[in-house]
């Protein structure tokens, strides 16, 4: 639904981004990570047919962003980074103007305007200035227009940017069942959590670049290494040096607790715990080191130097 | 047959344009009624439509009463229709303001953003935005002419003849969409409304300077000029909606994002247009100047053009204000004509360096008034002279001298040189000017004219003035005494 070939974007000297390659299939969710002018918002831009690219190919929804720029913005809702609403309409009326601007029909765009607003919690206010929401409203208010002319692709710019905690996962259990509708999802954000969560794909750029790409999973496993373990101990070591199985490796241990990692954990952990057992070690738990993305954030960001896309 | 099937294909253009206009007037719609919430336009559009007519009303009445006690009846029938435009001009100055803040209010805000991703292609949205920032201000200003008239009407009995209406209302138009057209110009290269309503002087001066204009006309009552003013108008408004179109596309208005005075780079892209690849004077004059020669034709067209208007309007001028005939006795310039120019260090590098410097400063008060004019007035600021030798010209021709005499006795020598100068430097002068009712291509408009600057500096530093010194040089040294000679045989 979404791929690039060498996306590139120049302006004047500046490089915003610098070849990029994509591919996000029907159903799937990518999230673009990566620091203040990264070129996340450029990827964006350029993808909704905003800007023209200086370089390489991009095609959303199947269709060519140049040569057919106006079947691309037919097929995409866009939430922008600033929510970009008029604070002199009301809610609904401002959806109703932006369902004739997508051609909807009069009947259809009611019924989707009315049902969004129910949607995202702001039916009491659909006849309220939108001066008058808050924050978190309007952020709701400018998804609802994104979603109003039922898009096949969802291009996101930080999403729940202001959003209390409720709306937060309001808005996240609504792109999740986006997800399950067949549409395609591209989310810009700097919330790791939210990307973890939500993601199939993550795509870390810095300068312009892709340094990572992957699962979240891939992203753990290749920029942090195999999974760690830990094992504590009913009974202190003592200097104790156990003896594990051939394919685990002793990472660090203490008084009373060891940590090791292991490409293979289904198979090695249990192997591991009897190996501990025969040399009369009790375990009370063995639990796995919680690897969050942004470890694999910043590492991603602190060790790869923008001029290698690393693809995992 | 035939007619059947031109109509099919009539009918799909129809159909087309439709379809092309009904998103446009979503925008116009929202936009309008977006207006009317907004009390900050409502207010001033009130004032302008109802109690300004009134206090003009008031005005005229009073001004019409004044000037009947001194038997000046001729004041008030000329104030009353500079008042009906004046009534007509205020509330569309407002159209400006609304203008600038719909385009550019609209980017600061990022509300075009989402306007932007949807299908709306940029033409759509130029043409519904435009008429937004117009229709309001035009429908209070025809409110505003009507409240005056009805109160001019009620209290002198005053009607204005139906085509000095006509010309008002469609005056008051043209300026309208001038104004907006303009607006959306700047709008495309700006970032903030604080920039541009710094830039939109280059709206005001120019309107400011026409409405002058346009109270000489009706002071004057010379009512059929106003067709020309509507016509010229009417002409710098397509240029400027070209240029406006072609600036208002989605790269332009998102692609930058700042508004930085960045003059380290002004300055080098004005000196790599200027210099290009010369290295010395030679390479330069070789390379550079006759580069800049070669898009120069059109403008030196229209500027001998407008030159010889001025010759025809100094000649006709003359036949109307003739000057006394003792004035143009040129036979007696053998009689200490030289001794007092003599006295005046005339014959010395300082009158040179005088006449010089005057037709120096006369270039740069033009080329200041070109830019904001669209180069119009830095054009009508050379067309005087020639105006005025034209006119010396002819009164000569009218005493019964000869004016051929005249001209290649006191003219001719030095100007010879000075006339091509003064018409290429009205060339360079008109395209400084243009170059904002010129899109460039993969230009913005500062890049635009920076390099055009540098055209013009080219051109004017490079051969006007050294042309202008050679001219002077001939002037102070050679002109008087070939007029001498000339005069005393």
């Amino acid at each position: 639904m979404i791929a690039t070939e060498g996306l590139s974007k120049r302006f004047n000297h500046f490089l915003a981004i610098d070849h990029i390659d994509l591919n996000v299939g029907k159903g799937e969710i990518l999230a673009l990570l990566g620091p203040n002018g990264a070129g996340k918002t450029t990827t964006i831009r350029i993808l909704s047919c905003i800007l023209l690219p200086s370089e390489g190919k991009a095609w959303v929804a199947n269709y060519d962003v140049v040569e057919q720029a106006a079947q691309v913005r037919a097929s995409v809702g866009v939430l922008t980074e600033h929510h970009g609403l008029y604070n002199r309409m009301r809610g609904g009326e401002y959806l109703d103007f932006f369902g004739q601007i997508y051609n909807l029909g009069q009947v259809l765009r009611k019924a989707n305007v009315s049902q969004l607003m129910e949607q995202f919690g702001l039916s009491d206010y659909i006849n309220r200035p939108i001066g008058e929401y808050s924050k978190g409203m309007r952020q709701k208010l400018a998804l609802a227009r994104a979603l109003l002319h039922n898009p096949k692709v969802l291009l996101l710019d930080e999403p729940t940017s202001a959003m209390d905690p409720e709306s937060s996962r309001l808005v996240r259990g609504s792109i999740r069942s986006l997800r399950s509708e067949e549409r395609t999802i591209v989310i810009c954000t700097h919330n790791l959590a939210e990307a973890e969560e939500l993601a199939d794909q993550i795509a870390i750029i810095q300068k312009g670049k892709i340094v990572a790409l992957g699962s979240p999973t891939e992203l753990k496993r290749n920029l942090l290494g195999p999974e760690e373990y830990e094992v504590e101990l009913a009974q202190p070591l003592n200097g104790y040096n156990p003896i594990l199985p051939k394919e685990t490796d002793l990472v660090s241990s203490g008084m009373n607790w060891l940590r090791f990692s292991t490409e293979n954990p289904q198979e090695l952990n249990p192997v591991l715990l009897r190996y501990l057992l025969q040399q009369n070690l009790q375990v009370v738990s063995l639990k796995e080191i919680p690897r969050t993305i942004e470890d694999v954030y910043l590492q991603a960001i602190n060790t790869n130097e923008p001029n290698e896309i690393t693809n995992y | 047959m035939c007619i059947y099937r031109q109509l099919i294909p009539m009918s799909q253009t129809k159909l087309q344009i439709i379809n092309n206009l009904q998103p446009a007037l979503i925008v116009t719609k929202r936009e309008v009624r977006d207006q009317f919430r907004d009390w900050r336009i409502v207010f001033p559009v009130i004032m302008l439509t109802l109690i300004f007519p009134a206090l003009m009303n008031f005005t005229a009445r009073q001004a019409v009463r004044f000037v009947e006690k001194y038997q000046a009846p001729i004041v008030g029938d000329r104030l009353i229709p500079f008042l009906l435009m004046i009534v007509g001009f205020f509330p569309i100055s407002v159209s400006l303001v609304i203008a600038l803040e719909s385009f550019v209010g609209e980017k600061e805000r990022h509300s075009i953003e989402p306007l932007l991703c949807s299908p709306l292609t940029n033409n759509q949205l130029y043409m519904g935005k435009s008429p937004a920032a117009m229709i309001p201000p035009i429908l209070a200003s025809y409110l505003g002419i009507t409240v005056y008239l009805a109160g001019v009407h009620l209290q002198i009995g005053w009607s204005p003849p139906a085509i000095l209406l006509v010309q008002i209302l469609l005056l008051t138009t043209v300026q309208a969409i001038l104004m907006v057209s303009g607006a959306i110009v700047i709008s495309s290269q700006t970032t903030s409304v604080r920039a541009a309503n710094l830039l939109s002087s280059f709206i005001i001066i120019p309107m400011a300077l026409l409405i002058q204009g346009e109270s000489m006309v009706m002071f004057w009552a010379r009512y059929n000029v106003l067709w020309w003013i509507i016509l010229g108008q009417l002409l710098i408004t397509g240029l400027l909606i070209r240029t406006g179109l072609a600036y208002f596309n989605r790269e332009d208005l998102l692609g930058r994002e700042l508004d930085v005075l960045n003059l380290g780079w002004a300055w080098s892209h004005f000196k790599h247009a200027l210099l290009g690849r010369a290295r010395t004077i030679s390479q330069w004059y070789r390379y550079e100047i006759s580069q800049a020669f070669l898009n120069m034709g059109v403008p030196i067209i229209i500027t001998s053009i407008v030159i010889i208007i001025g010759i025809i309007a100094g000649s006709q001028i003359a036949k109307h204000f003739p000057l006394p005939v003792r004035l143009l006795s040129f036979e007696k310039l053998n009689q200490g004509f030289v001794e007092e120019l003599e006295a005046i260090k005339f014959y010395s590098p300082i009158g040179m360096g005088a006449i010089w410097w005057h037709n120096i400063r006369t270039i740069i008060i033009a080329t200041l008034l070109g830019i904001f004019s669209f180069g119009v007035l830095g054009l009508v600021v050379l067309m005087l002279p020639m105006g005025f030798i034209a006119y010396i010209a002819s009164n000569v021709a009218m005493s019964g001298s000869n004016p051929v005499t005249f001209l290649v006795g006191l003219v001719l020598p030095h100007g010879l040189i000075e006339i091509p100068a003064i018409i290429l430097a009205g060339a360079a002068i008109l395209r400084l000017g243009a170059v904002l009712t010129a899109p460039a291509k993969g230009k913005t408009i500062g890049e635009a004219w920076i390099s055009e600057l540098a055209q013009w500096a080219k051109i004017t530093c490079g051969v006007v003035f050294p042309l202008f010194l050679l001219a002077a040089l001939i002037e102070v040294f050679l002109t008087p005494q070939i007029a001498v000679w000339i005069f005393s045989k």
